[in-house]
């Protein structure tokens, strides 16, 4: 990476909502149906047709709001962007301009060094997306291209950044994060590949100490983590040696191709539309009192940060695991389950981590998917710390819980894993396995410990793992030691 | 006395009482429009077959006892009001073979209540003229006067009802279109109060300004045909949720304690002679009736032509963007991409006006020039506005005249829009204020073209100016005079 110059990178995340149908009429908003089968006049832009806002929507945006410590303007207002294209139906695009729904956030990222950094939000506002437009491969179909227009009037909210990061790491870890607590807010799906969540980044450079920004490039069509990165590093590069030649950088929209990991022109400031931004007349001013503020604060749900400070102080979890846990508003949520049915919390946290995800993973499911429900790991759980499983016992239990659905206590009972803690059963075992086995007892009692462990090996291998380990110690170490 | 005759309250009496069908009055429209709209073409569409059917259902409800005031009369809708099934074309060829796939709220409301409706009426493309000779489907002409213009832009809707075509019919007035052509034809017509009446379904012209309105023969049937359509409707974000009056329970009685506001920027330089006799005349009759006269001043008035044509050429540049011949409507491709497409479908498919009117539109929206014009406009509009709510603390009423003359000549005044657009002086304003105002007849001149008499009442205040225009009404006899077709 260059290191002459610094790096100056803003993002603007369009966020797609989870709302059950579109922001201005009452289409569904599903992924995946047939072309337009889920349109009507309003979002066909139908002549006299007229929007009506979604409620649902604009809660959404107030959550994200809060969740990124804006002020919700108490007074937002839509305005049509006008342009032609014939995946917008109405010839512009209802979204907000001067005055957006939320204003002056912030987010919190991590930096490389281990740092804390916090990157402006300046606005949040709300706006429809447009349809797609399908073009078929095959040659038959000529220079035709079709119009699918469910997806047009489905509900945006369109977060911009301040130019506040300073190397691709950065724009990463912004977007992670903004992508982690709309998730979590549950206002965005976060699917990428969907484009639930898209990203461009407006990436200049300058000489260390300049106070100007430099002539920005904006790059469309960044819609993963890693092609962010590679998209700032390409343009960062490109930069840098366009100046260091002794040209300059235009200003112009760039299109990034994640086959090549390049950039390349799209339109530049002379192309760039006239939008002819202006206030919607199909529309009211949309007023949000604080009292709706307030009551969309009351339900918004506990933000990653908060809930890793609680797992460490209400459960006595190490920080890493609540960390680990609190990635995933799921994962949390199904360990906190556990825990509300009598798991142990360190257990619980462990199996969470390990075995659950483990086997999640192999099958690649979502936790909400999972066939061993939080009650039912928690029922596992409470065998071992009864002891009428060993931990190692548990791991069968466990993979045969996940195959049949059944509850721990019928796997034990049916595949009798009970351990063993009757210590005339184990004695007399531990009597076999010392008769057999002369020459090792010598070596102990000649002060060869380590053969312990071998007698121990032996005792559960001939309980078949269900004698209870701590017994089989104590009661080995009394026999060894007569 | 014909069928065709009587008003919706006359014909709605012999309904109930089974005097006559609402087949036999739907059938006897359907001949009169047979026999005359050649000459008038207020129809683009006429749909027999539907109007029968929709007659047949009535006469079922009327027979069932179940009749309300609208049902089983024949009316009729300015093409620029969607109906499912039925061609809309808002007198354009881009969507000249255009047929909506769903009802907006006016033609359900009516159908609910029972109306026939016999068809689409003619109209200044998209509603944008005032003389009807923007259509392309052709001129409409005054049933006074066949040289003369009906005005416009709901030049259809106030020609039908004059030429007995409908009992009634709906126009929208976004700078005077239902006012300015129901006074050249000497008819009744209302606008109500932005927000007042649903828009979902109307083709928008200018958004902010467009409203709809009866058009009728008498201040009754003007009251009816508003309590039809009014109301709070969910899919319109700018309909107003307040409750509606019993307009007619508001008509009668005399003007007294009325206070009568003469706005003096309106009686000028330049107003014709007879209409300025007319309206004269018309202020003493309310005075007669027990009405206060007083002056008012809406210092503002020489500004809102300007103020008018910046707001709503900016909304129209952008409501019309949508025909583009993708989806529905005229194309035009010729092979050539994308681009091509756009510009040749609608090249061919606007009329001059309307494209004058997306450039100017267009424009005062432009980067660089927005401050300048759209949002000077705006503020602007700010002003009028509050010009009228001042006049209304000394007015319940205010009086002017609909337009400067009577209906002109066909051709007299296509080459020069500035003249054209100077027909809409005193309508305009009202529209910028949002407020509620009626036109009704109020004389003839010599050579037997009729005069209108507006009446501008406060934001929801309708009830007001038709108890005050059937007061009038009840003093005259203007609207018992019929068109000479």
């Amino acid at each position: 990476m260059n290191s002459k110059y610094e790096i100056v990178i803003g993002l603007e995340v369009h966020v797609q909502l989870t709302t059950a149908s579109k922001i201005f009429c009452g289409c569904s908003t599903r992924f995946g149906a047939s072309p337009n089968s889920q349109t009507c006049p309003v979002c066909l832009g139908l002549p006299g047709a007229l929007p009506v806002l979604n409620r649902r929507a604009v809660e959404m945006a107030i959550m994200a709001g809060l969740a990124t410590r804006c002020t919700i303007a108490e007074r937002s207002v839509f305005a049509r962007k006008n342009y032609f294209y014939p995946d917008l139906p109405k010839g512009y695009q209802i979204s907000q301009f001067e005055l957006p729904v939320c204003v002056h956030g912030r987010l919190e990222i991590e930096t490389e060094g281990g740092g804390k950094k916090s990157v402006g939000i300046t606005r949040i506002h709300m706006e429809e997306d447009a349809g797609k437009l399908l073009h078929p491969d095959s040659p038959a179909a000529g220079s035709v291209s079709y119009v699918d227009l469910n997806r047009a009037c489905t509900p945006l909210l369109e977060v911009v950044s301040e130019p506040d990061m300073r190397s691709s790491d950065e724009a990463v870890a912004y977007l992670k994060k903004l992508h982690q607590i709309v998730v979590y807010l549950g206002v965005c799906d976060g699917n990428m590949e969907e484009g639930s969540f898209r990203c461009d980044a407006n990436v200049s450079i300058r000489p260390w100490g300049q106070k100007e920004f430099g002539t920005r490039a904006e790059i469309k069509n960044v819609n993963s983590f890693r092609f962010v990165k590679q998209a700032i590093d390409y343009e960062v590069e490109r930069q840098a040696e366009l100046i260091e030649e002794g040209g300059k950088v235009v200003q112009e929209t760039r299109l990034f191709d994640p086959n090549t990991g390049m950039t390349r022109s799209m339109r530049g400031k002379e192309e760039a539309h006239d939008y002819r931004y202006f206030p919607d007349p199909d529309l009211v001013p949309l007023v949000i009192s604080p009292e709706w503020v307030e009551q969309v604060r009351l339900g918004l749900p506990e933000l990653p940060e908060a809930k890793i400070e609680r797992f460490v102080g209400e459960y006595a979890l190490p920080r890493y695991d609540a960390e680990v846990l609190s990635a995933d508003r799921a994962l949390a949520d199904y360990f906190e389950a556990a825990v509300a049915a009598g798991a142990n919390p360190k257990a619980g946290s462990n199996w969470v981590m390990g075995e659950v995800t483990r086997a999640l993973n192999a099958e690649g499911i979502d936790i909400e998917r999972s066939p061993v429900s939080p009650q039912m790991l928690a029922g596992m759980l409470r065998r071992i710390d009864d002891g009428t499983i060993s931990g190692k016992i548990a791991k069968t239990v466990f993979d045969e819980m996940w195959k049949s659905g059944k509850e721990a206590d019928a796997i034990i009972e049916e595949k009798g894993l009970k351990q063993v803690t009757d210590t005339g059963a184990i004695e007399a075992v531990i009597d076999e396995i010392l008769a057999a086995n002369p020459g090792q007892v010598e070596e102990y009692r000649s002060g060869k410990e380590k053969v312990f462990g071998f007698f121990v090996g032996q005792v559960m291998k001939a309980s078949k793992g269900k004698a209870n380990p701590a017994a089989v110690n104590e009661l080995l170490k009394k026999k060894l030691n007569m | 006395m014909s069928l065709t005759d009587l008003t919706i309250h006359e014909l709605h009496e012999r309904l109930v009482r089974r005097e006559v069908s609402s087949v036999e009055a739907t059938r006897a429209y359907l001949e009169r429009i047979a026999a005359v709209d050649e000459r008038i073409n207020a129809f683009i569409t006429v749909d027999a077959e539907g109007a029968l059917r929709q007659a047949e259902a009535a006469d079922r409800r009327l027979a069932a006892g179940k009749g309300g005031a609208l049902t089983g009369i024949p009316l009729a809708l300015k093409d620029i009001f969607v109906t499912e099934g039925v061609r809309t074309t808002c007198a354009s060829k881009i969507l000249q073979n255009f047929i909506p796939p769903y009802d907006g709220a006016a033609a359900a409301r009516l159908k609910e209540a029972g109306a026939v409706l016999l068809g689409k009426l003619n109209m200044d493309e998209f509603a944008m003229g005032s003389s009807n000779e923007n259509s392309a489907f052709g001129a409409v002409k005054n049933p006074w006067n066949l040289q003369c213009v009906p005005g416009g832009s709901s030049g259809g809707s106030a020609a039908a009802v004059a030429a007995r075509q409908a009992a009634a019919t709906l126009g929208t007035d976004t700078g005077g279109s239902i006012r300015q052509p129901a006074a050249h034809c000497g008819v009744v017509g209302l606008k109500p109060t932005y927000g007042r009446v649903s828009r979902y379904g109307v083709i928008a012209y200018a958004s902010s300004l467009d409203q709809v309105g009866p058009m009728t023969r008498d201040v009754e049937d003007c009251a009816l045909l508003l309590q039809a359509v009014a109301g709070h409707d969910p899919a319109d974000s700018t309909s107003v949720d307040t409750p509606v009056p019993d307009y007619r329970a508001a008509l009668g009685g005399d003007l007294k304690g009325v206070r009568v506001g003469l706005p003096r920027e309106y009686f000028i330089e330049g107003l014709d002679s007879d209409v300025k006799e007319a309206v004269m005349g018309a202020i003493t009759v309310c005075r007669e009736l027990g009405a206060e006269i007083v002056e008012v001043s809406l210092p503002h008035t020489e500004y809102a032509v300007a103020c008018y044509y910046l707001v709503a050429t900016a909304e129209a540049s952008s409501n019309l963007a949508r025909y583009d011949g993708v989806r529905y409507g005229l194309r035009v491709d010729e092979g050539k991409g994308l681009l091509d497409m756009y510009m040749k479908s609608r090249a061919a498919g606007f009329g001059a006006e309307v494209k004058r009117r997306i450039m100017l539109g267009t424009y005062a929206l432009s980067s660089g020039y927005y401050d300048a014009y759209y949002l000077k406009a705006q503020k602007v509009r700010t002003l009028i506005r509050r010009d009228f709510l001042e006049a209304f603390e000394k007015a319940d009423v205010l009086l002017t005249p609909v337009a400067p003359t009577t209906a002109f000549g066909l051709g007299e005044k296509t080459a020069d829009p500035l003249q054209m657009y100077l027909s809409d002086i005193f309508t305009i304003p009202v529209n910028l204020a949002g407020s509620c105002a009626l036109s009704l007849p109020c004389g003839f001149t010599p050579s037997g073209l009729p005069v209108g008499l507006q009446l501008v009442g406060r934001p929801f205040g309708e009830e007001t100016i038709l108890r005050t225009a059937h007061a009038y009404e009840q003093a005259t006899d203007w609207h018992r005079r019929v068109a000479p077709i």
